[in-house]
């Protein structure tokens, strides 16, 4: 099978992601999207928060909320390892729980004045924004 | 009175058995998270390795040495300690362990007329070098028996700052290293800056090197800058790891043997409270033939060697 990638995707903590994709689309700082499918160059590269889609053996696609990291791509037949920190399988995201925090950090956008605090708010959105991508779900606040 | 010294040793022994049920019950719960705590050692195994293999690659594959946190200085003054302990007790000599190994470096450093601070992790750590009076920095508490990565991250991240600002002029990590149940041993490990063994070693191919070096986005030396903070966390995080199992280790030894020495203490003083209710009943005995024989002694017509025969042969009577 030499049109497969072998796909980890690995956190501190666990093992997230392990198995065969015949696509790897991840998005990586600076460079935007990128692509990777069995054969590709060995390539390294840190990523921005994304989501990261597996396309499976099978047709079905993965969905990943990968909040910062790093992806390596070597060998034959072609690993794609992603380190994050943190990412979560569109699956395991609670959309309610990711709802009340996207409010919230919007409410300390509006209202807030300190600097600290309003990074941490936009870092908090985004990673919100991700996961509710990741679990194809649309929301406006 | 002698009645008395019973119920005391009755009382003693009930004590004991209820520490000794807490003992025991402490020892199987250590025992079940050690399975764990090993689990989490190793489920960090794949994350540590990659990032490795990727800080090697990266530094062979044309990222210079230029971040601050690859760069020793010349001359070490000031030395940071990462001193990893348990929050709580009854853990026999693990906290100790650690925290004498801290002392010792510690006392060296002062001897030699340099600074230090000492960073504790865990609350014990804290206690005792707050109550000896030694310079403490942030203090991290609350976690050591379950570690997550985002305590490793804060520490790390702490310790980072404190490096790049040139507060300190390395850090130093100290901890129990867990090698099996039966076996553990409390380590000192250089962490910041990082050496140069870390990134050296790496050929900066891929392990098949047919397809070619490596492509970077965004530069190497980009990615490293990001990348070298991450992987001082995975290595405070797998100190963290590290220590929690060797904690629960050491609590399910100590508790082992707390409960093995009530068993003990059951026995001898069930042993020393059976005569003692012994003793009282003989001494009883004595007191009732005493006085029997006193009220006797007042009228005795009839011999008592006759009555007791009589006693002993109710038959032919």
């Amino acid at each position: 099978m030499s049109d497969v990638v072998r796909v980890e995707v690995v956190s501190p903590e666990e093992m997230l992601y392990s198995g065969e994709a015949t696509m790897v689309i991840t998005r990586t700082l600076e460079g935007g999207e990128v692509a990777f499918q069995a054969g590709h160059a060995s390539f390294l590269g840190a990523l921005v928060e994304n989501r990261t889609r597996l396309f499976l053996t099978d047709g079905t696609v993965q969905d990943i909320a990968v909040h910062g990291g790093f992806v390596e791509v070597s060998g034959t037949p072609t690993t794609v390892s992603i380190l994050s920190d943190a990412a979560e399988l569109a699956q395991d995201i609670d959309v309610e729980k990711v709802k009340a925090d996207l409010e919230r950090h919007e409410l300390v956008l509006r209202m807030e004045h300190d600097e600290a605090k309003l990074t941490e708010a936009i870092a908090g959105k985004k990673v919100a924004e991700i996961q509710l991508e990741t679990a194809g779900v649309t929301f406006t606040a | 009175m002698a009645g008395g010294q019973e119920r005391i040793l009755r009382e003693r022994i009930r004590s004991v058995q209820a520490t000794k049920k807490i003992t025991r019950a402490m020892e199987l719960i250590a025992a079940s998270r050690i399975v764990k705590a090993q689990a989490a050692v190793t489920a960090a195994v794949p994350y540590s390795e990659l990032i490795t293999n990727v800080v090697k690659d990266l530094a062979a594959g044309g990222a210079s040495g230029e971040s601050p946190l690859l760069m020793g200085r010349d001359e070490v003054h000031h030395t940071c300690y990462v001193v990893i302990a348990a929050d709580r007790g009854l853990c026999g000599g693990y906290n100790t362990g650690v925290e004498r190994a801290a002392e010792g470096e510690v006392k060296a450093d002062v001897l030699r007329g340099d600074s230090y601070t000492i960073i504790p992790v865990g609350k014990k750590a804290e206690g005792y070098f707050r109550f000896r009076g030694y310079d403490l920095g942030q203090a991290f508490n609350g976690f050591s028996d379950r570690p997550s990565y985002d305590d490793a991250k804060a520490i790390g991240q702490h310790v980072i700052d404190l490096f790049v600002s040139g507060a300190v002029d390395r850090v130093e990590l100290v901890y129990t290293r867990f090698i099996s149940p039966g076996s553990q041993e409390v380590v000192l490990r250089p962490l910041v800056p990082l050496t140069a063994e870390t990134v050296a070693g790496g050929d900066g191919k891929p392990e098949d090197a047919s397809s070619g070096d490596y492509e970077f986005e965004p530069a190497p030396e980009t990615i490293l800058e990001t990348l070298l903070p991450r992987y001082v966390e995975a290595r405070v995080y797998a100190a963290l790891l590290n220590a929690a199992a060797s904690e629960h280790a050491f609590r399910q030894r100590a508790m082992k043997s707390a409960t093995d020495n009530a068993e003990e203490l059951i026995k001898s003083l069930s042993r020393v409270m059976n005569r003692a209710r012994q003793d009282a009943i003989t001494t009883e005995i004595m007191e009732i033939v005493g006085g029997a024989e006193a009220l006797d002694s007042g009228d005795d017509l009839v011999p008592v060697e006759l009555d007791s025969t009589a006693f002993e042969d109710p038959v032919f009577h």
